[in-house]
């Protein structure tokens, strides 16, 4: 409703909501699909600052640590024991908790900058840059599961023990599905899906709220601009929820893929 | 008013993995109260129940803008 009347009240332009053509910002050589965009750019600062600060915050290292040691060991900590090593196992998990600390931090502030000044542009929000990590987990636990079992081993390991022998098939099909296409699919998806709906529905308020303020030329949406700006900084706060949790989810569930083909025999 | 079905179909979509969620946190809040030393466990589980609901929705919103 509240579209078409901003469309009703606009005169001759009107609102437009905004869709996915946001989202492509090339800032150079913008001549046919290869450009240097503006989540390109951000990737890089994201991975300029994550150096400067891990190395910054890990200088001098004591038994009893500072403020910023502090907080850095918090964020490791998180990852090396509730991620890695209770669902990987306290066996061999430490193999891959720099892995696994690696994506967390990259996808989170990289998630960060989604509404962090000057930046304000999830880098995750294009779907190549999840679709990468997806891939770097995808090909981790296939190539473990070879490692481990051999290649026959690692396919027939999918199908879960003590079936009846007429479902086993029908497993194996679901399985053999899960394995390589739901799992990175998924994986990839559900952290752009995030990124880009929320980027979406911040846009969204934020350039409604402007709208009705500044061009929309009647008091009663002027006055209606107050609740969508109070809206968009409620959601900038819900935003700062999904973006950590998108980042522990991602870790959690790579973990648990890396797990999985660990795993001994059931 | 214009606009594009598509995007009612993500709404659509978006029904089952709501109440999914719902019922998810709805059980991790009944475990924690009867045994709140098992919140730790019981967290990864329903944050990895969580994600793997919330899964249909994000198809559903991927499609909304792939078929528009």
């Amino acid at each position: 409703m509240s579209l078409g009347m901003l469309a009703a009240a606009g005169g001759e332009e009107g609102f437009t909501a905004p869709n996915q053509d946001i989202f492509w910002q090339p800032i150079f050589g913008t001549s046919g699909a290869l450009a240097v965009t503006r989540p390109a750019v951000v990737l890089v600062i994201s991975a300029v600052i994550i150096a400067l600060v891990l190395n910054w915050a890990t200088k001098r290292l004591t038994v009893v640590p500072g403020k910023r040691q502090m907080g850095m060991e918090a964020t490791y900590g998180l990852v090396r024991n509730s991620i890695a090593r209770d669902i990987i196992g306290s066996h061999d998990f430490l193999k891959f908790v720099p892995m696994l600390f690696t994506m967390f931090v990259l996808i989170l502030v990289n998630n960060l900058f989604g509404i962090v000044p000057p930046f304000q542009y999830p880098t995750m929000s294009r779907i190549a840059f999840p679709l990468v990590l997806a891939l770097v987990v995808y090909g981790t636990y296939h190539f473990l599961g070879i490692k481990k079992r051999g290649l026959g081993g690692h396919i027939g390991s999918m199908v879960p023990p003590g079936l009846p022998g007429w479902i086993k098939p029908l497993v194996f099909l679901l399985e053999l599905i899960t394995y390589f296409v739901t799992r990175p699919v998924t994986l990839a998806l559900r952290l752009f899906g995030n990124m880009f709906a929320g980027h979406i529905l911040l846009v969204l308020f934020i350039t409604g709220g402007e709208y009705m303020l500044l061009h929309s030329g009647s008091l009663g949406l002027q006055l209606f601009s107050i609740p969508t700006f109070a809206m968009g900084i409620v959601m900038t706060l819900f935003e700062l929820l999904v973006e950590f949790l998108q980042a522990y989810i991602f870790t959690l569930l790579a973990a648990l893929y890396i797990a999985g083909s660990l795993a001994d025999e059931h | 008013m214009s606009g594009n079905i598509a995007i009612l179909g993500y709404g659509l979509s978006a029904i089952g993995p709501g109440i999914g969620v719902g019922l998810i946190f709805a059980a991790y809040i009944n475990g924690v109260a009867r045994q709140p030393e098992a919140r730790g466990m019981l967290q990864t589980i329903a944050f990895l129940g969580f994600a793997l609901t919330e899964a249909l929705a994000i198809f559903g919103l991927a499609l909304a803008f792939v078929f528009r």
